[in-house]
């Protein structure tokens, strides 16, 4: 049964927003997936607070629109109840960089299967315009309208220091590349992490910085975890630099799940059975 | 009445918790009720500890003021509780202690040198020599150390042998003769009560006095078939508790007053999202890390109130553990057929204490299960509006079902709404979740009544409390009215309770009253007030004269 992927909610993105192409790429990967036979029933979207949540509305799969910074500890839960689901993550900049950071740097520690993709404008847009962990120095802002006096994350950098096993950069201008970076982190079974390059049309348009500077990786080893750390650090997010898209380093470790098994399910009766040997173990 | 009291005290790293544990094994049986509570610093060596163990021969919660043996490994164990026990049996560790007064002392170090055996067992030369004092049969002995540490138990007896033939029997303890009850704590009631409603999964960070549930769960996770979880923080506790229950699992989480804090905003996003949880919040004396170790029932309007907006939520509040485990039995079942929140609200006197209690004298509540979605229920819709306001469960993962759980204002398919009217009609679905919540409650027993039923006065209480209240209610002829339920309260119940009642008195562990204040929301009406909030919870003696003045005024 082919279901129609998108869902009759009306949306609501400013026109020009990098979203959309998030939106359309993931429908596509869905696509694609359920042509391959596969199920869309085990997929879930886990989406945070910020425009790009609404993806959660605009997606006609199951999906848990939480709350800001905490896509990943509800992702967890779900891995951890059901480890047959696929679960995709959306957050944006400020959600996963800000108040999510600590369950981000746990995500990559953790290996947990889920593959994170950060939508990464960095501004916050649905509250009109605030710097994120990710603006540039200096960013001027409704919050620092003398500009900011801090440096931003790199948060590549941030996820390789953390233990991520798939570390990646899309643009959202580059929509095939998008593409299999998403595709490629469903695929790998571990945590994947994308930081996706997007602009905000209203309040952070980087759309002729992003376009003169974008390059794809080319012969480079995403084995080589030095050489990944190397790359990433080449565009911190604040200097002018050239800056590199695609899969910066990817490695074939033991997932969450795999090491942390569920429990075998018991029946009420033996359940109960046990409960009752533990009290009389207990006398 | 038999009621024996005796005092086991050291220093924090000094094996307290466990000699009482052998001590309540003893007296178990001895065909004793026991009741063990541990008083202890946060820290975790040197400083004082100490525990209670109180036998008896009729079911007891609380410790009391008298002792009746001290046993003392130090000095200090003296010095601070030989003055407020005259005629206690005293047996002493001589290699701590200088004067150890009217009391024996046997040497520790001389018995394990001459034993050949390791100082983890030094606590059963005293155990030996306490039991010896209180003239408990040797045979006694051997039957605990054998049941309870059965690696260890031929040297733990050997070294306890030692101490037994060193000292007279002074206050020989009658011996009841009645078989021996299980001695579960609090916690390892709520672990087992929650086991019973069907969890599969536990998550917690570990925060006194709610951790000994992360441990038991932990350490029996494979014999009861429980997955447990120890992420970040509490943030991510609540959270992963959600997303575990989304995809079907029967979830709970556990922490006290400062976790619980941080599990507000997961809390609403469960209210809104009517996703089913069950949290154990555990109370300690606060605000803010206040006495991490000490208690206080100073967190119902916490409970009560936390998350922003409105939605329906249960908070049940056991004194015991045998109410424990019925009552997390119920809380989790509860939560899943409404889709609701539920709280366990215990506190560390009910959560690290040991009670007696037998297995089949405890009656679980008939809760049944809501279906979950069926054939009907094509295209899914994960917030149905229902006469009842419960939506069919599914989850992902279940064929052709789209489940759409939203921490925004949503239609019934959970796509986020800004629409007026759909809500309002959202609330109201929510607000008829508690009305058919309240309807069942009606026919659960939620208001404890105990003492003397008619009695003109009564003690209103809450929780743990509620075992010293009995106590005092007993001797002085008084009622006690005791709330199990405190969301939805039960107002039915709780005025059928008070019938006849001329004073209502409110014994609480906090400074404002808050069971006192929340029964005046609903038209009832506390005559007075008991509190303490010192951190340690009322004992029957104090709870008494306290009562008396009150009486007396």
């Amino acid at each position: 049964m082919t279901r129609n992927l998108i869902t009759p909610a009306q949306n609501t993105w400013c026109p020009g927003c990098g979203n959309f192409s998030i939106q359309h790429t993931l429908k596509d990967i869905l696509a694609g997936m359920e042509n391959e036979g596969r199920s869309l029933d085990n997929v879930v979207l886990v989406s945070g607070i910020g425009c790009h949540a609404k993806i959660a509305d605009y997606l006609n799969i199951s999906t848990v629109y939480t709350l800001h910074g905490r896509t990943i500890p509800v992702a967890t839960g779900l891995k951890l109840a059901n480890p047959e689901l696929t679960v995709i993550c959306c957050a944006g900049d400020g959600d996963a960089y800000a108040e999510g950071l600590d369950h981000l740097i746990f995500a990559a520690k953790r290996n947990i299967d889920l593959t994170m993709i950060v939508h990464n404008n960095r501004v916050y847009g649905l509250t009109t315009g605030q710097y994120t962990p990710t603006s540039p120095l200096g960013f001027k802002g409704k919050s620092t309208p003398t500009g900011t006096a801090e440096y931003p994350f790199n948060p590549l950098e941030l996820m390789l220091a953390g233990g991520a096993t798939y570390v990646a950069r899309g643009y959202t201008r580059k929509m095939p590349q998008l593409a299999a970076l998403i595709r490629q982190g469903i695929a790998h079974k571990g945590f994947a992490f994308i930081d996706v390059l997007q602009i905000c049309a209203s309040f952070f348009n980087m759309t002729e910085y992003y376009q003169s500077r974008v390059y794809d990786l080319a012969g480079h080893d995403p084995a080589d975890f030095d050489q990944a750390c190397k790359k990433a650090r080449e565009w911190d997010y604040n200097r002018d630099a050239p800056i590199a898209l695609g899969v910066f380093y990817e490695k074939g470790y033991p997932a969450f799940n795999d090491r942390f098994p569920l429990k075998k399910a018991m029946t009420a009766e033996e359940r109960q059975q046990q409960i009752h040997d533990l009290f009389v173990a207990a006398t | 009445m038999k009621d024996i009291s005796v005092l086991i005290g050291g220093r924090a790293g000094d094996g307290i918790n466990s000699a009482g544990a052998v001590v309540a094994w003893l007296f178990s049986r001895l065909g004793y009720y026991v009741f063990v509570s541990t008083d202890y610093p946060s820290l975790i060596r040197g400083g004082h500890n100490f525990t209670m163990v109180r036998a008896a021969d009729h079911p007891v919660g609380a410790y009391n003021d008298r002792f009746d043996y001290l046993v003392a490994l130090n000095q200090e164990t003296l010095d601070l509780h030989a003055p407020h026990c005259p005629d206690c049996i005293i047996v002493a560790n001589a290699d701590q202690v200088k004067k150890p007064g009217s009391g024996q002392t046997i040497s520790v170090g001389e018995i394990l040198k001459e034993e050949s055996a390791p100082p983890v067992t030094g606590n059963s030369a005293m155990i030996g020599a306490f039991a010896k004092a209180a003239g408990i049969p040797w045979k006694t002995l051997e039957e605990v150390f054998t049941a309870h540490m059965p690696k260890a138990a031929d040297e733990n007896l050997r070294v306890a042998r030692r101490a037994y033939g060193a000292v007279n029997t002074v206050r020989p303890v009658p011996v009841l003769g009645k078989a021996p009850l299980s001695l579960i704590t609090g916690n390892e009631a709520i672990g087992l009560g929650l086991a019973s409603g069907g969890l599969d999964s536990y998550i917690a960070y570990p925060m006194t006095p709610s951790s000994t549930l992360l441990h038991y769960l932990a350490g029996n996770a494979e014999r009861l078939g429980i997955t447990v979880f120890h992420p970040e923080s509490e943030i991510a506790v609540i959270l992963a508790g959600i997303g575990s229950a989304v995809a079907g699992k029967k979830t709970a989480v556990g922490t006290s007053g400062g976790g619980f804090c941080l599990m507000t905003e997961g809390l609403s996003f469960a209210g809104m999202a009517e996703v089913p949880l069950a949290i154990l919040v555990s109370q300690r004396t606060g605000p803010s890390t206040g006495l991490p170790t000490y208690t206080g029932q100073a967190d119902l309007r916490f409970v009560l109130h936390a998350g922003q907006g409105e939605f329906p939520r249960i908070v049940v509040a056991p004194a015991d553990a045998g109410e424990a485990y019925v009552w997390s039995d119920a809380a989790l079942r509860l939560a899943w057929k409404y889709q609701v929140p539920s709280i366990v609200l215990s506190d560390k006197s009910l959560s690290e204490s040991t009670y007696s209690l037998r297995y089949e004298d405890l009656a679980l509540l008939s809760i049944g299960e809501r279906g979950t979605a069926g054939d009907n229920d094509v295209p899914y819709r994960r917030y149905r509006t229902t006469l009842s306001g419960v939506s069919p469960l599914a989850f992902p993962g279940t064929t052709g079902a789209v489940v759409k759980t939203n921490s925004y204002a949503h239609d019934e398919d959970g796509i986020t709404t800004e629409d007026a009217a759909l809500v309002a009609e959202m609330a109201d679905k929510r607000r008829r979740k508690e009305t058919a919540l309240i309807e069942e409650l009606a026919h659960l027993p939620c208001v404890s009544t105990g003492g003397k039923t008619d009695a003109p006065v009564a003690l209103l209480c809450w929780g743990s409390v509620g075992n010293a209240c009995s106590e005092v209610a007993a001797e002085l002829g008084l009622r006690v009215i005791r709330p199990l339920v405190l969301s939805p309260f039960p107002d039915r119940q709780f005025t059928d309770a008070c019938t006849g009642v001329e004073r209502l008195i409110a014994v609480e562990e906090n400074a404002t009253g808050q069971l006192a204040s929340l029964v005046k929301e609903h038209g009832g009406r506390a005559d007075a007030t008991v509190l303490k909030y010192d951190g340690r919870p009322f004992t029957p003696e104090e709870l008494k004269l306290r009562v008396q003045e009150v009486l007396a005024s």
